[in-house]
């Protein structure tokens, strides 16, 4: 049986009238499906970014906030339309996205161009691109379809886990390489958690995790220079305040103006003064704190967090292994986001170019994000395909 | 068989449960940085936002008693550097260089003063800038961040060396001036050297106001937060009549010499001249080392002001006072007589009196009048050394004067325990030697002058230069507050009486001295201080004459005087270094300036009837005298009428 309403609130109750349903695969009745209270948090937060950018602007929707929703216009068809998407022919897509996005990452290094001392752009039909964004979605879609292949039981055989960590270690090194040490452990971490969603064994995971703190010493020591002095930055931002410890302080000064209830709107002196550093991409939280003050800092987290964990639902709501663990991707990868990027202005991790998704000002953070949360919408929409040879797997 | 459902939702649980983790420890570090350290950021926020800049303070202006400025400030062009607007200041300096060519000392002082101040204090690169240069500047703005024209003002002395000791000059703080007070390290900032502008530098300055500007990253100004107007240096106003102070000058001409010119009732010095004098403007921008040395090595010494910091014998003019110390102390009555041989001996010491004939037998106004030498070595060895010195620093004589100037000198009078404490041993010829002046008394020409006002006024007198700026343009009146000396009047009347006599009366010493004005008379008292003891051989041979020594041998020439005699209004002391006679060189000075400042005295037109001087000594040819050698009020035509007596 079918519903013939919007399905909007449904994710938090279960419907076990829809449970059996065949899917329906007419395209109207899919958008029904849409799950429209998630659309609506995430234009609001678009909507966030849209106020925020307008103030970076200088109160002016002009240079950020006007083309940032000319993208998101763009992104949110994308969202609605990769929702729409059969997870079989996603699937299908899976492996091509993989390649192309990891050929993307390879070109890169080749012929990058250099933005910020890293070569992490490159030039798409005029508009500049970055690739590992993009590589996020590509692994997210390869491990979901691998981990759909072999099922749970096979799970426990370490042979089948070896090709999905090459998977994942491919961009991630490749990432790195570019480098980007922020992305590539943002990659890395969406694809341990995959992993351990996916019903990794715990022994598995014991081995994996013992020999860690050796390889972080190894990792340091191999470190960029400019990536040692983000982490000694970090730790001692006082000893280069007009240096690289000055956006994590600038960002700390105009947070802490901001107060409990925030200079007012287009009122921030520290970001209408460009003290801050790259007010409207990566430290855009910062000049949210100090126009709209602790309370808009709290209220954007709580919003951030709404999404994530919907996402999360989502991904538990699902039916097969494939739409779980697509949701469970593309919400790590927006709280990863979300988390670093805060962690970051809030001077809690060092500085690393990740941008606060939907709310920064950046093309293809936006677009692959909005392809993400399609992603994640396709996996609400079609949750009531089950893997084969599953009867019936409540419990 | 395992649930690949059951597992994957009890492990998305609990990655749900880390996710809500982290974002609830960010929420908490956003409650840290917002609300508890909120504040502290904030003061750092405003820090960032405004840039503070110090404004220099107008000095006051310094006017004379009719509101004739003596020291004004003109506008001036000047660069500044603000060092935190720009990132690579030596870079900025030497493309200003390229524009302006800056000398080692600009760039030394440059240097300095980058060390010294703040960042938000600007740094002089160039004062007094053409108007070319400033519009070079303003062109090439784009690459000199930082650098920026200010309006300043330069001191501006109209009457250059006319009032140049007494106003003094301003010259850029020294590194312990900005040390001591870091407001001066502001650019255009002045502090007094000399004169009022360094004893009234208080008044004078005013405070700092300052501009806090919003700033953007780059330091530009965005706009104005707040503004705190300084307060304005307070104008002075001096007692001094810059006319009269320029009559005065003219009348000194080339000598070397100095002259002071009281409201002896209530002691406003009206004119104070010492000559050779110098351009104080010269001090703003700089003195040359070559002007500089110039200056200090001239035997005139220009940079020194004489009337207040010059130390001379005061010779003959010391007389009146060994005369009241006696009085008081009893030792001599004004009725006693000496006898006067032409010379006194003294344990084996024969002293001379100037006129070598001698005077006979005199009283005390009888010795005033002739000054004669005799009488008051003997004076002086009744009456003793600690009287006079009481008597002397009673009238103003060897005692610090209140007067608003630096490096004001007092005189001596010395007394046997004085003497000791030098080291020497104090003998009666001393005593006899200060009877008359000479030996180890010092006065300055300033002492002389209150010294004359308090004989004339019989009021403890406090010469003074500044006037309250709100107040009475000029009292021309006797200032009632100012407690009389601590001397009988009748005392006073003697030796007014004596003075009187040196001028009015034959064979005074000082007939030069006498005016011409109609029915004005005036008291003085000459001196010649001796810088060279005369040997005895060169007395006795008969030939000699002070005009034929070298002209830094001869002796200086004093004059001390007061008028009109029946109601005094101004003193006058005339000191002209190596003038050689007190009444040839000094006197008829003194008469000139006398009659100057009566003429310019308002109520000179209210003229009182004819002088009534002490009964018995009256000489009615003496206003007959003056009234008819002097037919018009013109100062000049005294000026010549005199000069052609003298020669």
């Amino acid at each position: 049986m079918k519903r013939n309403g919007l399905n909007t609130f449904g994710f938090l109750k279960s419907d076990r009238r829809l449970l059996r349903a065949e899917p329906d695969f007419r395209p109207m009745a899919r958008l029904l499906q849409v799950n429209w209270l998630y659309v609506l948090l995430v234009c609001v937060l678009a909507g966030v970014g849209y106020i925020a950018l307008y103030s970076a602007g200088g109160g002016s929707a002009k240079p950020f906030a006007g083309p940032q929703m000319v993208r998101f216009g763009f992104g949110l068809v994308m969202m609605i339309a990769v929702s729409l998407v059969s997870p079989r022919i996603l699937r299908m897509a899976s492996v091509p996205l993989y390649l192309l996005s990891v050929t993307l990452l390879a070109l890169v290094l080749r012929m990058g161009h250099v933005g910020k001392g890293a070569e992490r752009w490159i030039n798409l039909a005029g508009m500049q691109f970055q690739p590992s964004e993009f590589a996020k979605i590509g692994l997210v879609l390869m491990l979901a379809t691998w981990f759909h292949r072999i099922g749970n039981e096979r799970m426990g055989n370490p042979l089948r886990l070896i090709p999905p960590a090459l998977l994942t270690l491919l961009p991630v090194l490749l990432v790195l390489k570019e480098p980007n040490l922020g992305t590539a452990t943002i990659i890395g971490l969406i694809g341990a958690t995959m992993f351990f969603a996916a019903g990794m064994r715990l022994w598995q995971i014991a081995l994996l995790v013992a020999p860690l703190p050796f390889m972080g010493k190894f990792i340091y020591s191999h470190l960029h220079d400019y990536q040692k002095a983000r982490i000694d930055t970090f730790l001692h931002p006082e000893h280069d305040p007009l240096g690289a410890g000055y956006n994590i302080i600038q960002s700390k000064i105009a947070l802490g103006s901001g107060g409990v209830w925030g200079e007012g709107y287009l009122h921030g002196s520290q970001g209408q003064l460009n003290f801050l550093p790259e007010k409207q991409t990566d430290f855009i939280f910062t000049m949210i704190g100090e126009e709209w003050g602790f309370v808009g800092g709290i209220a954007v987290i709580t919003l951030l967090g709404t999404l994530v964990m919907g996402g999360m639902l989502i991904a538990i709501r699902s039916r097969n292994q494939f739409g779980r663990l697509l949701g469970l991707g593309i919400a790590m990868d927006f709280f990863l986001y979300c988390a670093v990027n805060l962690s970051m202005v809030m001077g809690a991790i060092p500085v690393g170019g990740v941008p606060l998704p939907l709310i920064s000002y950046g093309g293809s953070a936006m677009l692959t994000m909005m392809f993400g949360f399609g992603l994640l919408m396709s996996a609400w929409v079609h949750r009531n395909e089950r893997d084969p040879g599953q009867e019936d797997d409540e419990d | 068989m395992r649930s690949g459902r059951g597992v994957f939702t009890r492990r998305a649980l609990l990655v749900m449960a880390v996710q809500a983790g982290v974002l609830g420890v960010l929420g908490r570090r956003l409650y840290t940085l917002q609300v508890v350290d909120g504040g502290h950021l904030r003061q750092l926020a405003e820090r960032n936002r405004t840039s503070k800049r110090l404004l220099a303070p107008a000095r006051g202006t310094i006017h004379d008693r009719f509101g004739v400025a003596l020291a004004d400030n003109k506008v001036s062009w000047r660069a500044l550097l603000m060092p935190e607007e720009t990132t690579d200041i030596p870079a900025v300096i030497e493309r200003f260089s390229q524009i302006v060519p800056l000398d080692e000392h600009d760039r030394a002082r440059i240097e300095r003063d980058l060390r010294h101040v703040h960042k938000y204090v600007p740094v002089t690169l160039h004062e007094f800038l053409s108007w070319d240069d400033m519009a070079r500047i303003e062109l090439n703005a784009p690459s000199l961040p930082g650098v920026l024209v200010d309006v300043g003002s330069t001191r501006l002395y109209p009457f250059k060396d006319l009032t140049a000791h007494i106003v003094g000059y301003v010259a850029p703080p020294n590194e312990e001036d900005v040390a001591r007070d870091t407001t001066l390290s502001l650019p255009g900032m002045r502090v007094g050297r000399a004169g009022i502008e360094q004893t009234q530098e208080a008044v004078l300055r005013g405070e700092p106001g300052s501009v806090e500007m919003e700033v953007n990253a780059v330091g530009r100004v965005i706009g104005e937060i707040d503004r705190v107007e300084g307060q304005q240096g307070e104008d002075v106003r001096l007692t001094l009549d810059s006319v009269l102070q320029q009559q005065v000058l003219n009348r000194l001409e080339d000598r070397v010499a100095s002259a002071v010119v009281m409201d002896c009732r209530n002691g406003e010095v009206m004119a104070m001249v010492s000559t050779p004098s110098f351009d104080p403007s010269l001090f703003d921008s700089g003195v040359s080392h070559a002007q500089w040395n110039e200056w200090a090595n001239d035997p005139r010494t220009p940079l020194v002001d004489k009337a207040v910091s010059g130390l001379y014998p005061p010779g003959s003019t010391f007389k009146p006072a060994v005369a009241l110390a006696a009085l008081k102390s009893g030792s001599v009555t004004a009725q006693d007589r000496f006898n006067c041989p032409g010379y006194y001996d003294l344990g084996g010491v024969r002293f001379h009196c100037w006129n070598r004939w001698g005077h006979g037998l005199i009283n005390m106004r009888e010795g005033l009048k002739y000054s004669c030498d005799v009488y008051f070595y003997e004076v002086a060895r009744r009456c003793g050394m600690d009287p006079i010195q009481a008597v002397g620093n009673a009238m103003g004589l060897g005692v610090k004067l209140g007067i608003e100037l630096p490096h004001v000198r007092s005189g001596v009078i010395p007394t046997p325990e004085w003497r000791q404490k030098h080291g020497f041993h104090w003998n009666g010829g001393d005593t006899v030697n200060a009877g008359i002046g000479q030996g180890f008394v010092q006065v300055t020409p300033l002492e002389l002058a209150t010294y004359a006002s308090r004989i004339a006024s019989g009021r403890n007198i406090q010469p003074h230069l500044r006037r309250p700026t709100r107040g009475q343009l000029s009292a021309m009146a006797p200032d009632e507050t100012v407690p009389k000396v601590d001397l009988s009047p009748a005392f006073l009347d003697v030796v007014r009486g004596g003075m009187f006599a040196v001028v009015n009366e034959p064979h005074g010493t000082a007939p030069k001295a006498r005016l011409d004005l109609p029915g004005i008379q005036m008291a003085g008292k000459t001196g010649s201080a001796q810088v060279r003891r005369v040997s005895r051989a060169l007395r006795e041979s008969g030939h000699f004459n002070s005009m034929s020594l070298p002209w830094e041998y001869r002796p200086h020439a004093l004059f001390i005087c007061f008028a009109p005699y029946d109601n005094p209004k101004y003193a006058v002391a005339v000191v002209v270094e190596h003038g050689n006679a007190g009444a040839d060189e000094a006197a008829p000075l003194a008469k000139l300036i006398m009659t100057d400042t009566l003429l310019r005295d308002p109520a000179s037109d209210v003229r009182p009837a004819a002088p009534q001087p002490p009964a018995e000594t009256q000489t009615p040819s003496v206003p007959v005298e003056a009234s008819a050698s002097a037919p018009t009020d013109s100062p000049v035509a005294d000026d010549q009428s005199e000069r052609g007596a003298t020669q």
